[in-house]
């Protein structure tokens, strides 16, 4: 038998097949986005614990009632303004310069110096706003009718409050630890990330140290 | 002479079409690996307001899903069109999260279970009645972690 060569396959319609499986793939596709601001719920108090005596001046009243309006300290504002309002209200130190944070060397931890004033605030040192940002806490309280909407929006605001006072603060403190130009929240994504290049350690710490002198203090008031 | 005449009648040679596939095959390849198939099909709709402020959930297996919204027009008969909670691929209650965040735990590795993130997919037009119920439930089953999802975008656009 004589061996005949073995006849090359058409490849013309690949493409064809390989269209229809494209097709497929761009239907069925859902390019999911998993984004969100992510909270943490305060566990479960015990009834018979007091809850701890809060000044007045140190709780900042965030209401949003059934028709979608918001309240801060009793009064109608705008959303646009919230932020800039909670800010204020975060950043006041009204107790004076004396820092109320100080490093610990022998725990190697942050912790109380037993003043209450605040270093580093900008705000307007109003003795009848808060008295640094650990006291300060921002109480969110919404109505059964109020919409997810709005809801998400002043969190997402409020969080913004918060994000802010911690870059800028990353932004002082970065250069000295070593990091310039980097604020907090790329100062966390890089913590994060396994292909950054540099000293975590270090980082770990400015973060740290950061974090505790802007507390997230977001209490949200169960609703009847 | 004759021969610069032949040349020139040939015309525009075709375009070869042989990296076609080449090409489609590197397409087909993205979607492929950029797909994500959808696990539970929605029966409650789904639009997330915006937000700035957000983070990505990186780990997807330490994530569960409660939906809530109005169920879709195919279900309004039965399901009212109040908002309802989803989870996996059935309407369900607020007494129905607690075996669900249980079921969900024993799903994962017992050094997991912390770590594990609720995502809240909420409707934008939902009331936070519902919410706070969720809330509610999700203390008592100490599953704090919770993450309010939402679309990439200035809130400003959630106003109108």
């Amino acid at each position: 038998m004589a061996k005949r060569p073995l006849p090359e396959v058409n490849a013309g319609s690949m493409a064809d097949i390989a269209f229809l499986l494209l097709i497929f793939f761009l239907v069925t596709t859902t390019i999911e986005s998993d984004y969100g601001i992510t909270r943490k719920l305060p566990p479960i108090q015990d009834e018979n614990v007091e809850p701890p005596v809060i000044k007045e001046r140190n709780i900042f009243k965030v209401l949003i009632n059934s028709s979608d309006e918001l309240l801060v300290e009793d009064d109608l504002m705008e959303l646009k303004d919230l932020r800039e309002a909670a800010i204020a209200f975060l950043d006041n130190g009204g107790a004076g310069k004396e820092n109320w944070s100080k490093w610990d060397t022998s725990s190697q931890t942050w912790g109380q110096s037993g003043k209450l004033g605040c270093s580093y605030c900008k705000g307007k040192r109003d003795p009848e706003s808060s008295d640094n940002p650990d006291k300060a806490i921002i109480s969110l309280k919404n109505d059964r009718k109020t919409s997810y909407n709005m809801y998400l929006s002043v969190q997402n605001e409020l969080v913004a409050a918060y994000n802010e006072l911690r870059n800028r603060r990353a932004l002082e403190l970065g250069p000295a630890a070593g990091f310039p130009d980097m604020n907090y929240i790329q100062m966390v994504a890089n913590e994060k990330d396994v292909r950054w290049v540099g000293n975590k350690v270090k980082l770990k710490k400015v973060i740290d140290q950061v974090k505790f002198e802007y507390p997230q203090k977001l209490s949200e008031v169960q609703q009847k | 002479m004759s021969k610069f005449k032949k040349k020139k009648s040939g015309g525009l040679p075709p375009i070869s079409t042989a990296s076609l596939p080449d090409i489609v095959f590197m397409l087909l390849f993205f979607f492929m690996v950029a797909t994500v198939m959808r696990t539970t099909s929605l029966k409650v709709q789904n639009q997330l307001p915006n937000a700035d402020q957000v983070e990505k959930l990186e780990k997807k297996d330490l994530v569960m899903y409660i939906h809530v919204g109005k169920p879709n027009e195919e279900f309004s008969k039965k399901f009212g069109n109040e908002a309802r909670i989803q989870l996996n691929d059935k309407f369900a209650d607020v007494k129905d999260i607690k075996p669900f965040v249980a079921a969900e735990r024993a799903a994962r590795r017992e050094e997991l279970v912390p770590k594990l993130i609720t995502s809240l997919k909420v409707d934008k037009d939902a009331n936070m009645g519902i919410i706070g119920d969720i809330k509610k439930v999700l203390r008592e089953e100490n599953a704090l972690k919770i993450n309010y999802g939402s679309k990439q975008g200035e809130v400003q656009g959630n106003l109108n």
